[in-house]
């Protein structure tokens, strides 16, 4: 009796003392997050002053007269001081306020606010896809590791590892698309289909499935699948290598003799104890191979003219378009970063070993 | 009389490295009732991978080969992977050195020894946690509720080493593997272990193989002992009479035993004739 | 097999005589290891053949990589006998402009070497060495660009400097050396204490030349060993930002923007956008193989 009061008492202050480091964690993750994205908007707040381009020029034209241009670069606060003009432009970043887009002529951040939705989709279907296959694969060649089957999986991922995803995507598009004619092409839908969905989450699938568009839907997913499946091989690969990495560390441990001296089934020593060891730092994993595609999507994204982020910062790098270059790569660079630094405080909430 | 608990004979196991063959066993026999024998050697004497090839538990590059290797006359070198999985943690079963290393860090005491129990008795989760609170408190283990909730992490080494010791005897094995079950504990809390395992032993009417370093401990705590060196059995001795040593290896390990009453400058040095190790 | 010549005696003693014999002791052991994973003896192959392409280029290729050919008979050929991977839009022969290519790609992976390590090395050994607030400091800001896009950011830092090769290198290179300082602040955390650093400290040896003369050297190979392993990725993120018309510019060989010209024929003469990236890919993957056969043989335990 005096013992289970002992342990009832006990629970609440563990929970206590978790709760706390709980607290603590997120808040060295926000600190963390606030230092790295201060450093993001210095380190594109320099990019943004060592270009050669003028951009009071870009906005006048070079055939004003001397009193335009002067008044222009006052009004765009070039003549103050530059650490005045770091303040403004911090308060700016931090308000979403990137300037207007040369090229569109609308504000940077409602540019991204239709074009990142396209990524979003994007990723987010090549990271499904390359965990669900590979993490088995890893699974896979981890457990035969030394066999023929391991060193294909090896191969497998190297080979991810080392082709141009630019180049691949095009071959891809080449046989899927010119040659056998399996998928739709390059672009989100066919222009027949556009307009015929309201933008809602900006993600045409999701969106023409809410409004019950299921031939919109379709369509949409015959232009998703070859990006999506060449991101997701890139995913595969990371994710595959390291799940291997990380389940032959495991499997060398000594608690998994002890699974196997109480007589559970192969099956269940892998997967509910290596593999569950393995759990955390695998999930990690797949938010960076996340974040890595958002980033890598650019090359994708202007191989197959997929309308997200990446497209529209190479397009207004090309229009020499910077405030759209410096917005755009601000907040890929601000998901990124989020996810980066969300990967290390999972990693400290999940591991009872560091909570 | 029925069969011995074990039956080894002409045992040996090889590992293919990339460096080549190494035989860590070669030519092991001996049998056991429901008695407490004592494996004694130095690291690398194959001492533990006699206990390993016994339970299945061989590395996958390895090869075990014998003319009988037999548990409760079942001839395991035949026996199938899924029968012998039966056999292992319900009747066979094995205790490793350091509990920091050997419990599971994602698992809590109660989900790892539940686990051990549901995987071979028919039990309702909640039967299995009654099970698993009486065996923590045969290990005399004082809040065996609190320690139930905690992580392997959260116990102490000594509390580790019982926690272990009760997940692997909670099917009632008939035959127990320790393998250096204290060598990684505190020295004050080695005795406390010791006994509990010793009184289980006795309770339960257990065979026992009890893999140590250290001879003066297993020359204590069991009825025979066999001595190991290169893979080789070199000596069987009964561990009263552990002064009638004739091998010189043990000499030696006897040797080097410090002792008040005399004095030993310099330190004896074991010495190796290769002879041995033919 | 032969009896053992002198030469590997020599080599795999195990009581050299003196420390260049220990030293080219250790490197045939490491050798033969290599030597053993044969994936890694391809990816060596590949990569011993990139310099070797580079370096007898002009007599390796049969045309000018700049110069085109007849542009009425001798544009977008197919692979053949005179074009042995066909040409392009411009009538030169891809072959011979793939051949060059292979100069640039050395000369691109040479480079972000030399700008990113001493970067590396000398903000993680001062980091490791003084520790306390320098080495906050210091890691703080390595965390940020460790934590930042790659890619992304080396397509703004060329769209701010202009496109180029050279834009692409320094850009490439800026992004790059995070890595290499957190690994030579681990390794001049554990040289720091050693008894040898204690002793130069006590002889009078300044700060400046513990580490130039100690601490480096000894983070040098392990640091070297990682940027082996990083080349794959540095050939990879060059060729896109060549793709993307931010790299080399036109003429240039450079085999991304070969991929990127040739998009606009994909369809009809798929060759000329198929040949520069089966070299990009060839040659990424002969790093990618000597890279993990080197980690293998260094670090067997090693997990990424």
């Amino acid at each position: 009796m005096s013992l289970d009061q002992g342990a009832l008492a006990a629970r609440p202050e563990r929970r206590g003392a978790a709760a706390l480091a709980v607290l603590s964690g997120i808040a060295g993750f926000l600190l963390t997050l606030a230092i790295t994205l201060f450093g993001l908007v210095v380190v594109t707040f320099v990019i943004g002053r060592v270009v050669p381009i003028d951009p009071v020029l870009a906005v006048v034209g070079d055939r004003a007269s001397g009193d335009v241009y002067a008044r222009v670069r006052a009004e765009m606060g070039l003549d103050l001081p530059l650490i005045e003009q770091f303040r403004i432009y911090l308060v700016k970043a931090v308000t979403g306020d990137f300037g207007r887009s040369v090229l569109t002529t609308n504000p940077v951040i409602a540019d991204i606010r239709t074009y990142f939705p396209a990524t979003i989709e994007l990723a987010t279907l090549g990271t499904v896809i390359g965990t669900l296959i590979g993490i088995p694969l890893g699974v896979f060649a981890a457990v035969r590791s030394g066999s023929l089957a391991d060193q294909i999986v090896r191969i497998v991922g190297l080979v991810g590892y080392s082709v141009p995803i630019f180049w691949l995507g095009l071959m891809a598009l080449l046989l899927f698309y010119a040659r056998l004619d399996w998928v739709a092409g390059p672009g989100r839908l066919d222009i027949a289909y556009d307009y015929m969905v309201a933008p809602v989450t900006g993600m045409v699938t999701v969106d023409a499935l809410m409004q019950g568009q299921t031939e919109v839907f379709w369509n949409a997913v015959s232009h998703l699948v070859l990006p999506a499946c060449l991101l997701g091989y890139f995913s595969l690969a990371y994710i595959s290598r390291m799940t291997r990495a990380l389940l032959l560390n495991e499997l060398g441990q000594e608690y998994v003799i002890t699974a196997r001296v109480k007589g559970l089934s192969e099956t269940r020593v892998i997967w509910r104890h290596a593999l569950r060891n393995a759990a955390v730092p695998l999930l990690t994993v797949v938010v960076l191979s996340y974040a890595t595609l958002l980033e890598g999507s650019v090359l994708t994204e202007t191989v197959f003219a997929w309308p997200g982020i990446g497209s529209y910062i190479t397009n207004s790098l090309q229009n020499a378009d910077m405030n759209a270059v410096l917005g755009g790569t601000l907040v890929v660079g601000a998901a990124f970063v989020t996810l980066n630094l969300l990967s290390d405080l999972l990693y400290r909430l999940l591991d009872p070993r560091t909570r | 009389m029925t069969a011995p608990l074990v039956e080894v004979e002409d045992l040996s196991v090889a590992f293919d490295l990339p460096d080549g063959r190494i035989e860590a066993v070669r030519g092991v026999s001996f049998t056991l009732g429901r008695e407490r024998l004592g494996i004694v050697g130095e690291s690398g004497s194959g001492k533990s991978q006699t206990g390993r090839a016994l339970l299945g538990l061989t590395a996958r590059n390895g090869t075990v080969s014998a003319k009988r290797l037999a548990f409760d006359g079942i001839d395991l070198l035949r026996a199938s992977e899924r029968e012998r999985r039966a056999l292992r943690g319900s009747r066979m079963t094995m205790v490793m050195q350091d509990p920091r290393y050997s419990l599971n860090p994602v698992m809590t005491v109660e989900q790892q020894i539940v686990e051990a129990y549901r995987a071979h008795r028919r039990a309702s989760r909640a039967e299995a946690r009654g099970a698993a609170l009486a065996m923590l408190q045969s290990v005399r283990i004082d809040q065996p509720e609190r320690v139930m909730a905690l992580y392997p992490h959260e116990l102490s080494g000594g509390m580790g080493q019982r926690v272990m010791i009760a997940m692997m005897l909670i099917t009632d094995p008939e035959l127990l593997v320790a393998d250096e079950p204290t060598s990684a504990l505190d020295v004050t809390v080695r005795g406390e272990v010791l006994r509990i395992l010793d009184a289980l032993v006795a309770e339960r009417g257990m065979g026992l193989i009890l893999i140590s370093h250290d001879l003066e401990l297993v020359a204590s705590f069991c009825d025979r002992v066999l001595v190991m060196y290169a893979g080789r059995i070199v000596e069987e001795l009964r561990a009263d009479a552990l002064h009638d040593a004739k091998h010189p290896y043990t000499r030696g390990l006897i040797g080097c035993l410090p002792r008040l009453d005399r004095d030993s400058h310099p330190l004896p040095v074991l010495d190796r004739d290769p002879a041995w190790a033919l | 097999m032969a009896a053992a010549s002198p030469l590997r005696l020599w080599l795999t003693t195990s009581e050299p005589r003196s420390r260049m014999q220990a030293r080219l002791g250790g490197l045939y052991q490491g050798f033969r290891r290599l030597a053993r994973n044969p994936t890694a003896v391809v990816g060596l192959a590949v990569v011993v053949l990139l310099v070797l392409v580079a370096a007898f280029a002009p007599l390796l290729a049969t045309h000018s990589p700049t110069a085109g050919g007849d542009l009425r008979t001798e544009r977008l050929l197919p692979p053949g006998p005179v074009f042995w991977l066909g040409t392009d839009d411009q009538a030169r022969d891809i072959y011979s402009r793939i051949i060059y290519g292979s100069r640039l790609t050395l000369t691109v992976v040479v480079l972000v070497t030399v700008i990113a390590t001493p970067i590396g090395l000398a903000i993680g050994t001062i980091s490791g060495y003084f520790g306390g607030w320098i080495d906050r400091v210091l890691m703080r800001i390595t965390d940020i660009f460790l934590a930042f896009p790659r890619l992304v950011l080396a397509l703004a830092f060329v769209a701010a400097l202009g496109p180029g090769i050279e834009n692409a290198i320094i850009a490439i290179a800026i992004t790059a050396w995070p890595p290499y300082a957190r690994l030579a602040r681990a390794e001049t955390l554990t040289i720091r204490n050693s008894d040898f650093i204690h002793a130069v400290r006590l002889q009078g040896g300044s700060s400046t030349r513990i580490l130039l003369k100690h601490v480096v050297p000894l983070c040098l190979s392990s640091v070297t060993v990682r940027v082996t392993l990083d080349m794959a990725g540095i050939i990879l993120t060059a060729a896109g930002l060549g793709f993307l018309g931010l790299g080399a510019q036109p003429p240039t060989p450079e085999w991304g923007t070969m991929i990127a010209q040739g998009r606009r024929f994909l369809i009809d003469q798929w060759w000329v956008a198929a040949m520069p990236g089966i070299a990009i890919f060839v040659v990424s993957l002969g790093f990618n193989l000597l890279g993990d056969g080197l980690r293998d043989v260094l670090d067997p335990r090693s997990v990424r």
